[in-house]
């Protein structure tokens, strides 16, 4: 491997006036050129740590995959220079770069579990690279994959090696895929996303043991991430990217606490809306007695025992993370999931547990707004025919009463009367998620359910939609009954919380008693979990723990 | 709405041609220069003015029996697509809709038919059958059903489960709504791609069966019938057999062609406008 | 280790014969579908009393439908297919040596397609939306569009009337030397071949493209593997499965196209077997015939099914 002349002085990677393009075929269109990364420059030092954070079309992971000179699909790199190691890899033919590929530049992908070949076992994959540019041979190959098994904190690390990527879950996966990037003791390792998928209490783990492994073997990395409290805990550095372009560069430091430009401030006051809970005190329209729901016949046991209440004009949130029920919860109020035991009541008289059961007026009392907005709207239908069959369908409207009420339900989610005309596929996510809500607020509904309906949406664009739903609720006096697997939202929208864990409620009471100590072990470990855009919150979470998360 | 400009070349022949032929198959006795039957000349003519492609086995012009030959070709493969059609994808959504016994037992009952090739199973049938032209939409509508049933029910099933779906039962719309309001419109396009390659199948198997002599009978003619006629000439080097198959060909390259294009054009769910 | 995989494959193989099971009800169904008399539509409207008479009483039409259906299935399981209506000899006897032409001209068409058509599955996956993937899918288009005759037909006109190199009807015998069998079997393995052909390639390069776009594809580029490394370790292993999926499905078409082929070259093969007895209604001949025809089908489509459970890394080594 013929590395750059050593001095110490140039740094390791330089990217400059980087230029990236695609080429697009939009159906039924000619296909045209569009350009993803606009003359980007920037630099990393030896053993240092650069945090690229964007919102999703800012083109991060394009510039960290452009340091191993690879393009996705029809992704080209058609401008500028990039230097590792003192020299221009675009310059070095297909073989200079293939010898640099898993040897000075590893990589760290978003999904460990598609990432890895699922017909090999995990130690002959983790060993490849290092064998193939000869870095190594097979034992101390395989030596070495064991000692950063350990070091990643994996369990049984002598052994887990020999399994299959299906017998190992998800959280150890990622570790392994580091441990895979750091064994052939690259110059280099891009992390792309590489805890975005997983649960936030195993988040924290990974993140940690990622932290450690940066800092024990002094490799420089490029840690890409859309949460910017995430990248502020490993960085040195970090870059604000948006649509393909800088925004700004600087030190961790800097950029969260004393943000130069608009954007950066944005994104690191993303959480921050003021909500003042509501005084409990009025009595609950909608209550959950004693729930107990299964799948598959009664086998998979999903709720266990579950009671919650719903104030008027209220939010009640239900925090938990994936397979915790909470979305479970919610099939089973909607009576898409008919509860084996227990009740709903609501407004004082008991809900069928049966969809089919129900009347019409119950079912326009409660609606539902779904994660993907995408798939919620029939694509087939315009704006128009999806907010107005509720007016149709609950109250008989029709003609210029129903087009008129269309255009005030349109000004309420702040989207001009315009957009009746328009399919869902030519709106925006945010706008999706709008007219979602109109559609569910034309019912004139007193709950409406929100299954994660900011978890798909940039974090700006996921602000908005909060805003809006506190000033619907302001307006309107709907309450909702939110879920979600992030704190954040919560403490922004919540009046009262339930905490979920393995389908039972673990804590549950007003916003300002669930988040205030003393804590019970499951709410503990879910609270420190949660990222804050605070330099050394990793160090000072990892040494409270008093629970291990799930995903070990 | 579709704007003409944007047909790729392959969809305007195939367009073109599919036309054609319909025009030959509506238009028979019109177009036709001499009758079905009618022997006006020797036995495998060579191609001339006056017979356009020649003559067949009998001395009968053949261009004549070609264009009444697509009349019945066409007619039993339009009726046999549209009966397995209708059966195949009510029966699919049906099931893809109510779930439960009634899908499992369709599915099942499916699966059965599929297991056996269909034209052994056709063949099967017509040992004790007799070839006449309600028979031959019956067996064939019915055995291609299963293939646009197994279609339209994955289809249906993968509309069926999307949230917009789910949203309309929870606004507590009815079946009818939800099949034809909400599923429909979404599951068209996959659909009528389906049709133009179930009518190319149901074209192609008439073909076989009458070239079999198990089709349709003399002294009808279609094109599969004709290849039959005069397979023997080709021994002797006439090519009378191979006009007849090589417009079998064209007919189902130019459906190919434009159902390959309606797929195209609409692949997934995104679009709303201007591909219904 | 190997327990669930065998059970898999023992519950595959039980569920096959469950479906033939079926198959065979319902072969023998479909020749008891007419409504009016099955000896009477044999004979037809001119036969005498006596005949008709005779024939009932042969086929046992005088005993209830079941009953006929077990007395036949009790045959076919004790190797006894029964005897032709038309020529009065023993079915399994004349079938034996036409089903071997059969699985001998399948055969063939077999060994020459499979490889062609995953090399050039291959190619046009390695060379995508270049012309050579376009032709491919353009002649593939085109390969579903034409009748198996036209095929058949066109090879003649030229292999044999113009050029005369192979012969158009293809005569084989008993003990006849295994070159001139070959040359007897050229025209229609070649047509067999292009029936198949393109399907299976058009098949056989989704199933690659499939694995190829896998995250994990990209993961070894990323360390530097070099193309041909990156199919043979990381993308044959995963596209194993699909491909022999592919094939066997293919060859059920295969079994199925013999039927015409067989027809257009005067093959003494199974095919023709069954044809010539459809037009003639002998029932027994093309009941039995009908279930050999099945079983194959239901075969393939097993050893299929066994292919993809063996080559599941999830399965063979479970949690």
């Amino acid at each position: 491997m013929a590395k750059a002349p050593s001095d110490g002085s140039g740094p390791l990677l330089d990217i400059r006036n980087l230029r990236i393009e695609a080429k697009i075929y939009p159906p039924g269109e000619a296909p045209r050129t569009i350009t993803l990364v606009h003359d980007v420059s920037l630099s990393l030092q030896k053993g240092k740590v650069l945090g690229l954070i964007g919102e999703s079309g800012a083109g991060k992971s394009t510039i960290g995959l452009s340091s191993m000179a690879y393009g996705r699909g029809g992704v080209k790199i058609t401008g500028g220079e990039i230097i590792l190691n003192g020299r221009d890899i675009r310059k070095g033919g297909t073989q200079g770069i293939r010898a640099l590929r898993g040897r000075e530049v590893c990589y760290v992908a978003q999904s460990a579990a598609a990432a890895f070949n699922p017909a090999h076992r995990l130690m002959d994959q983790v060993v490849e690279a290092s064998i193939l540019h000869g870095v190594a041979t097979r034992a101390e190959a395989e030596k070495r994959a064991v000692a950063l098994f350990k070091k990643l904190s994996l369990p049984d690390p002598e052994n887990i090696g020999q399994r299959f990527p299906h017998q190992v879950s998800g959280g150890q996966l990622q570790r392994v895929m580091t441990a895979m990037a750091l064994c052939s003791e690259p110059d280099l390792i891009v992390f792309d996303e590489p805890t975005t998928a997983l649960d936030v209490t195993t988040q924290i783990d990974v993140l940690a043991a990622i932290k450690e492994a940066i800092r024990d073997t002094g490799v420089a990395a490029l840690y890409i991430s859309h949460d910017l409290a995430v990248v502020a805990q490993v960085s040195d550095e970090i870059m604000v990217l948006r649509h393909g372009k800088l925004v700004e560069w600087g030190g961790t430091r800097q950029i969260i606490k004393e943000p130069r430009q608009e954007y950066t401030s944005a994104l690191v006051s993303v959480h921050e809306i003021e909500h003042v809970e509501k005084k409990p005190g009025a009595t609950p329209f909608l209550s959950v007695r004693n729930i107990t729901a299964a799948y598959g016949g009664g086998k998979i046991k999903v709720l266990e025992n579950v009671s919650v209440d719903i104030l008027p004009g209220q939010t009640l949130a239900v925090v938990g993370e994936s397979g915790s029920g909470k979305s479970t919860l919610a099939r089973a109020i909607t009576g898409l999931l008919p509860p084996e035991q227990g009740s709903i009541t609501f407004a004082g008289r008991t809900l069928s547990n049966r969809l089919a059961d129900r009347s019409r007026d119950d079912l326009r009392e409660l609606q539902m707004i779904y994660q993907m907005a995408d798939v919620a709207m029939n694509p087939r239908q315009t704006v128009g025919t999806i907010i107005g069959r509720p007016l149709e369908f609950y109250f008989g409207m029709g003609g210029t009463e129903r087009d008129k009420r269309i255009a005030e339900l349109l000004d309420k989610i702040e989207m001009g009367r315009a957009f009746a005309d328009r399919y869902p596929a030519e709106l925006s996510g945010g706008q999706k998620q709008r007219v979602c809500i109109a559609r569910a607020l034309a019912a004139k509904p007193r709950l409406i359910i929100c299954d994660e309906v900011t978890s798909a949406l940039d974090p700006l664009v996921a602000n908005g939609i909060l805003k809006l739903l506190l000033e619907l609720q302001a307006e309107e006096g709907v309450a909702y009954l939110f879920i979600t697997h992030d704190l954040a939202t919560v403490k922004s929208i919540a009046d009262s919380i339930a905490v979920m864990y393995r389908g039972e409620v673990v804590r549950y009471g007003p916003k300002s008693e669930v988040l205030k100590p003393p804590f019970d072990a499951y709410t503990d470990l879910l609270l420190s979990s949660v990222p804050e855009m605070e330099i050394g919150w990793l160090e000072k979470a990892i040494k409270g723990r008093r629970m291990e998360s799930a995903g070990n | 709405m579709l704007d003409l400009k944007r047909i790729p070349i392959a969809a305007w022949i195939g367009l073109i041609l599919t036309t054609l032929f319909l025009i030959a198959a509506i238009f028979a006795p019109l177009i036709a220069p001499y009758g079905l039957g009618e022997i006006v000349g020797d036995v495998w003519a060579p191609m001339s003015s006056k017979f356009l492609l020649g003559t067949d086995n009998l001395g009968r012009d053949l261009l004549s029996r070609m264009i009444y030959g697509a009349r019945t070709t066409i007619f039993i493969a339009v009726l046999a697509t549209a009966l397995s059609f209708s059966l195949g994808a009510i029966l699919g959504f049906t099931a893809a809709v109510v779930g439960g016994w009634f899908d499992t037992s369709m599915s099942r009952f499916v699966d059965l038919l599929m297991a056996i090739p269909t034209l052994i199973f056709a063949l099967v049938v017509l040992s004790v059958l007799p070839s006449t032209r309600v028979t031959l939409i019956l067996v064939m509508g019915i055995l291609d059903a299963t293939r646009v049933y197994r279609l339209s029910r994955a289809v249906a099933v993968d509309i069926n489960v999307m949230d917009f779906v789910e949203a309309a039962k929870l606004r507590g719309e009815g079946k009818g709504w939800i099949i034809f309001r909400e599923i429909l419109p979404n599951a068209l396009s996959p659909l009528v791609s389906e049709l133009g390659l179930r009518f190319i199948y149901a074209v192609l198997f008439l073909s076989a069966l009458s070239f079999l002599g198990l089709g349709v009978q003399p002294p009808d003619a279609d094109w599969g019938g004709m290849v039959k006629e005069n397979k023997d000439g080709i021994v002797f080097g006439i090519p009378a057999a191979l006009i007849p198959a090589a417009a079998i060909a064209a007919l189902a390259i130019s459906v190919n062609l434009v159902a390959d294009w309606v797929l195209n054009r609409t692949t997934d769910l995104k679009g709303g406008r201007g591909n219904g | 280790m190997a327990n669930p995989i065998l059970k898999l494959i023992a519950q595959r193989i039980a569920l096959g014969l469950l479906l033939l099971l079926a198959v065979s009800v319902l072969i023998f169904a479909g020749t008891q579908i007419l409504p009016g008399d099955v000896a009477q539509s044999i004979l037809g409207q001119s036969a005498t009393p006596q005949a008709l008479a005779n024939l009932r009483q042969e086929l046992g039409l005088n005993d209830p439908a079941y009953i006929r259906y077990f007395r036949w299935l009790g045959g076919v399981l004790t190797g006894d297919l029964g005897t032709a209506l038309s020529s009065r000899q023993d079915i399994a006897h004349a079938i034996g040596g036409r089903l071997w032409n059969t699985l001998f001209l399948a055969f063939w068409a077999a060994i020459v397609s499979i490889p062609l058509a995953i090399i050039l599955g291959l190619l046009a996956v390695r060379y995508r939306n270049g012309w050579i993937d376009k032709t491919i899918s353009g002649l593939a288009l085109a390969s579903t569009s034409l009748p198996e005759f036209f095929v058949g037909y066109l090879l003649v006109y030229f292999f044999a009337v113009k050029w005369q190199i192979f012969p158009g009807i293809s005569t084989v015998y008993d003990g006849m030397p295994f070159l001139e069998r070959m040359k007897a079997i050229a025209l229609p393995a070649t047509a067999l071949t292009l029936v198949v052909l393109a399907h299976m390639m058009r098949m056989t390069r989704a199933a690659i493209l499939n694995v190829m776009q896998s995250a994990y594809i990209e993961t070894a580029e990323l360390k530097g593997l070099s193309p041909f490394e990156i199919i043979r370790k990381h993308a044959f292993p995963n596209a194993i499965a699909p491909i022999i999926n592919v094939v066997m499905l293919n060859l059920a078409f295969l079994i199925v196209g013999v039927v015409v082929i067989e027809v257009i070259f005067v093959y003494p093969g199974m095919g023709q077997y069954l044809v010539d007895h459809v037009a003639k209604r002998d029932v027994p001949v093309v009941q039995a015939v009908g279930l050999i025809f099945a079983a194959v089908y239901i075969g393939l489509n097993i050893i299929a099914d066994i292919a993809a459970i063996i080559a599941n890394p999830r399965l063979r080594h479970p949690k």
